[in-house]
């Protein structure tokens, strides 16, 4: 059997010391009605068998790099340089557990405390935790911070709408035996003002927001300050390299979806979520936190800290449930942001930035298509068709390979017919022009 | 002996990443919105590489060596799971791409949500949960949604027993409900009685209970059939937190033992690696009156799709589904890797898992007891809780923490300590079916050395570990101080 080392003879002279006669002997407490069922499962496969299967697998699947890909929407095809995965795959880092055994985890702990300073700097917070699920689970978990902050007695959530539909839906879940309102507000800033007031834990919005528009967030930070409530801003951390950081505009949490940072697609997880505080509510917030100290030889060391917070000390009393978080993929964004570093997010983020743009302004040129352009857009942008998206995207996908943009009617009624694209540094120019041209092609 | 920080190492006007020159026209940026300053580092490929390699130098995984972490599941990782995970057609997906473009990754999905239908002994499985813990929430928001369901609003209050993971009692009232705590009885197991009497006391405001079985003592619950019968008798549901389902492969299915819900955690019984914490993977098992309400979305086959001999994957939302837990369908790199673990062992394969994991945790146990006290003497599943160090030992102010720190100095990771929190001094030793006899073996001579050492001269005890990449660490220091990131000033001083 495949990963099992006994030989017969180990078997034999395990079970003599324990003093059964056999191993289904050590299965006596179990009920025999239901003791060794017959799994109905598939034979196994050798590792030749294995690998062939799930190549075919594999094979059956349109990637985004055979294909052209204009989709984004909270999942976005970045570069991911090769020394990424070299790192993760070190069986070091990925094979460990939590670091409970600070002394024999200082690789895991120390790349997590390099991730939270990193984390800090892109948001422009003062702590970051070793990070959530995803986006939209640190998002949630920040709506709830925000009701702990406030001891119970505020429990209303006001969202803007343009936050991703699917966090949205993720905080419903999240606080539905919570006894909370969520109350999504039409995105415009007077609209988010009005619905905030002494009853709001939190206003949460997005940036850049799900239609990929950036504006300056200070009106809205203000207005929540004005009634007490916590502004969370939901970040992309691509556009952060470039943009004015959340922490600038009055932030109190700043929350977001890491994958970009050097994950891959991976058809949406695993992904990370991030999760960054101002300092006066760092026992507030959930989730690990690594902390600086010395050894009994007054070395630097890093240990999990404040875990009074956690589950597995105050159990109902938690903050959260949460245990198991991202550890690989904050090391896999750890390296990326070391890799690319100063400069190189910067860059990446300009490419996105420009590349978009100019595939906006070729779309905007095409009869029957327009950019919806009532703000300034960072990689991600609106365009009205002059046809169904989903007729537009079956024939961009059969007559030229492009996955095409993001279909908004269905989330945003008064969207009908408008599609969201996305272009990052993964697009280049030929494949910009190839989209302008099919556009055209199937709408006349 | 510490590294420096990434930071410490960067010179300005480096940089790892090569990037392609903009072929586009440039377009203004908006001034106003933009940032001043990054500090990220700024580092070589090749400082990089020696930095994350030395880094993971100082840390301790299964493919170092022995990792007995209780509770935990630290078994071998197979590298083909690895392999098959890192291919492109997997690797490279949109989660919103057309569905058509998708049917190989949506068919292991729904091959696999089928897989862990059979081995739990569940109707439906949803693979959406992140990991336990998020498992655990999704399971106890299905458990009050059919309750609410069936306009029985009045239920909140989930019976947790004293042995129950921290996550148990959190995920219950992350969700809005109330915890009460079921004793032990004597033998490590619920006490029956005691969860009768509060049945009885809470009766119609009773949610229903969540039950590791085995337990976290490592026992199997004999009386798990009686505790689902008064459960279901004043109308409660039973949910299974399948952190010890390894032992109980081709075993026992937690459906049929009469659990109506169930998280599995690919990260522990399905070979997947744990990442130095996570990414898990906690998908949720339902039995047919509460697959409704699993979170979503699942992966069903379409009949209006679907051709002759061609089943059409599509993904579905189920009727009353508590929702999304999190975006997208869950950790699909996790899936394949389970997929191909599944796929591998077989049904076979998989009871011989959960054969040679409590044949391994039975030895350990019979090498260690003579020396170590043993709580609950009995055969045990697939791990044990050792009461800490002999008596006259811990009167000598050598404790767990110790034996843990000095088991470092031996090249073993350390077992859970104090967890469960019912044994005093607690030592939960999972050592899983991949270790061989001679790395047993190894690692009880190293735990009676321990005792050896600490009858001679505990200092030498209370000093470790000394081989360790670094000595112990002050946890008090780190809360008080709280430094939680690196800042320039500082280290430079």
């Amino acid at each position: 059997m495949p990963y099992i080392p006994h030989s017969d003879t180990d078997r034999k002279a395990m079970l003599e010391r324990i003093g059964v006669g056999s191993v289904a002997d050590l299965f006596q407490d179990v009920p025999e009605r239901v003791r060794f069922p017959n799994l109905d499962l598939p034979a196994a496969l050798s590792e030749m068998g294995a690998r062939w299967e799930l190549e075919s697998l594999a094979e059956a699947n349109l990637t985004a790099g055979e294909a052209s890909c204009f989709l984004g929407a909270g999942a976005y095809h970045h570069f991911v340089p090769a020394v990424v995965d070299a790192l993760v795959s070190r069986g070091e880092f990925y094979s460990s557990y939590t670091p409970y055994q600070a002394e024999v985890s200082q690789g895991t702990l120390q790349s997590i405390f390099e991730y939270q300073t990193m984390i800090c700097e892109l948001t422009g917070m003062d702590v970051s935790n070793a990070s959530h699920y995803d986006g939209a689970t640190s998002t949630a978990e920040a709506v709830i911070t925000a009701i702990n902050v406030h001891r119970m007695r505020r429990k209303k959530a006001v969202i803007s709408r343009f936050v991703h539909p699917e966090y949205r839906e993720v905080i419903r879940a999240y606080t539905q035996g919570l006894d909370m309102t969520i109350l999504d507000t039409a995105g415009e800033p007077e609209d988010i003002r009005g619905a905030l007031d002494e009853e709001t834990a939190c206003l949460i919005v997005q940036y850049p927001d799900f239609l990929g528009r950036i504006e300056d967030l200070s009106p809205l930070a203000a207005a929540a300050e004005a009634v007490g409530a916590l502004f969370v801003v939901v970040a992309d951390p691509t556009a952060l390299g470039l943009l004015r950081p959340p922490g600038e505009f009055g932030a109190d949490l700043v929350t977001g979806e890491g994958q970009g940072l050097g994950l891959g697609l991976n058809f949406g997880g695993p992904y990370l979520g991030f999760f960054a505080a101002r300092q006066k509510y760092v026992r507030k917030i959930a989730g690990r936190l690594v902390g600086q100290t010395v050894d009994t030889n007054g070395e630097r060391g890093f240990v999990m800290t404040l875990t009074t917070r956690e589950q597995h000390i105050r159990r109902e009393r938690a903050i959260s449930n949460i245990c198991t978080n991202q550890g690989l993929m904050a090391l896999a964004a750890t390296v990326y942001m070391a890799a690319l570093g100063k400069c190189g997010l910067r860059t990446v983020a300009e490419l996105c930035y420009h590349k978009a743009h100019y595939a906006a302004a070729q779309i905007d040129g095409l009869d029957g298509f327009s950019v919806v352009r009532d703000k300034p857009f960072f990689k991600e942008f609106v365009v009205r068709c002059p046809m169904p998206v989903a007729e537009i995207n079956e024939q961009l996908l059969r007559g030229y390979v492009i996955i095409g943009g993001y279909d908004l009617g269905e989330e945003y009624p008064e969207l009908e017919d408008h599609m969201l694209l996305c272009v990052t540094e993964m697009n280049p120019r030929q494949e910009i022009d190839l989209l302008v041209s099919a556009l055209k092609e199937v709408t006349s | 002996m510490s590294r420096p920080l990434i930071f410490e190492i960067s010179r300005p006007g480096r940089c790892a990443a090569s990037l392609p020159d903009l072929d586009v026209p440039r377009t203004e940026l908006p001034e106003e919105l933009l940032r001043d300053d990054l500090a990220l580092p700024e580092v070589s490929e090749g400082d990089l590489v020696r930095h994350y390699t030395h880094l993971s130098q100082m840390n301790y995984g299964v493919d170092t060596g022995f990792y007995p972490l209780g509770s935990c599941t630290m078994k071998h990782n197979p590298k083909i799971n690895e392999a098959m995970a890192r291919l492109p057609g997997f690797t490279n997906l949109h989660p919103y791409q057309d569905q058509e473009t998708v049917q190989g990754a949506l068919f292991l999905m729904h091959t696999l949500q089928a897989f862990l239908e059979e081995i739990g002994g569940f109707a439906t499985v949803s693979l959406q949960p992140a990991a336990g813990a998020q498992g655990e929430l999704a399971g106890v928001l299905m458990m009050r949604a059919y309750h609410q369901e069936r306009g029985d609003t009045a239920r909140n209050v989930m019976f947790v027993p004293d042995s129950a993971h921290g996550t148990n009692p959190a995920s219950t009232s992350m969700s809005g409900m109330e915890v009460v705590e079921i004793p032990s009885n004597q033998h490590g197991g619920v006490d029956l009685d005691a969860l009768t009497a509060a049945c009885q006391q809470h009766h119609e405001r009773l949610v229903g209970m969540m039950l590791t079985n085995p337990n976290t003592l490592g026992l199997f619950e004999r009386q798990v059939e009686e505790i689902c019968a008064v459960v279901h008798e004043h109308g409660g549901l039973m949910y299974g937190d399948g952190a010890n389902l390894n032992p109980l492969l081709g075993i026992a299915r937690p459906g049929d033992l009469g659990f109506d819900v169930l998280h599995y955690n690919l990260h522990k019984t399905f070979s997947t690696p744990h990442g130095g914490g996570g990414p898990g993977s906690g998908p949720v098992g339902a039995s047919p009156a509460l697959a409704d309400f699993l979170p979503g979305p699942i992966v069903k086959v379409d009949p209006d799709r679907s051709e002759e001999d061609l089943p059409f994957y599509a993904l579905w939302m189920p009727t009353h589904t508590i929702g999304r837990v999190k975006t997208f369908y869950g950790h699909f790199g996790v899936f394949v890797k389970a997929y191909t673990y599944i796929r591998m062992l077989g049904p076979e394969g998989l009871r011989r898992v959960g054969e040679y994991a409590v044949l391994n945790a039975n030895y350990l146990k019979e090498l260690l007891k003579g020396t170590y006290p043993l709580p609950h003497d009995r055969v045990c599943m697939h791990e044990f809780v050792l009461a800490g160090p002999p008596k006259d030992v811990q009167e000598a102010d050598v404790r767990t923490m110790d034996v843990a720190k000095r088991l470092m100095d031996y090249g073993f990771h350390p077992p859970t300590v104090y967890f469960p929190l019912i044994v005093d001094e607690a030592l939960m030793i999972e050592p899983t079916e991949t270790e061989n006899k001679e790395t047993l073996e190894a690692f009880a001579e190293a735990m009676l050395q321990i005792v050896a050492e600490a009858r001679d001269d505990p200092d030498i005890l209370h000093d470790a570990p000394l081989q360790a990449p670094v000595r112990r660490l002050d946890e008090v220091r780190a809360a008080r101080d709280l430094i939680l990131r690196w800042q320039p000033e500082e280290n430079e001083a």
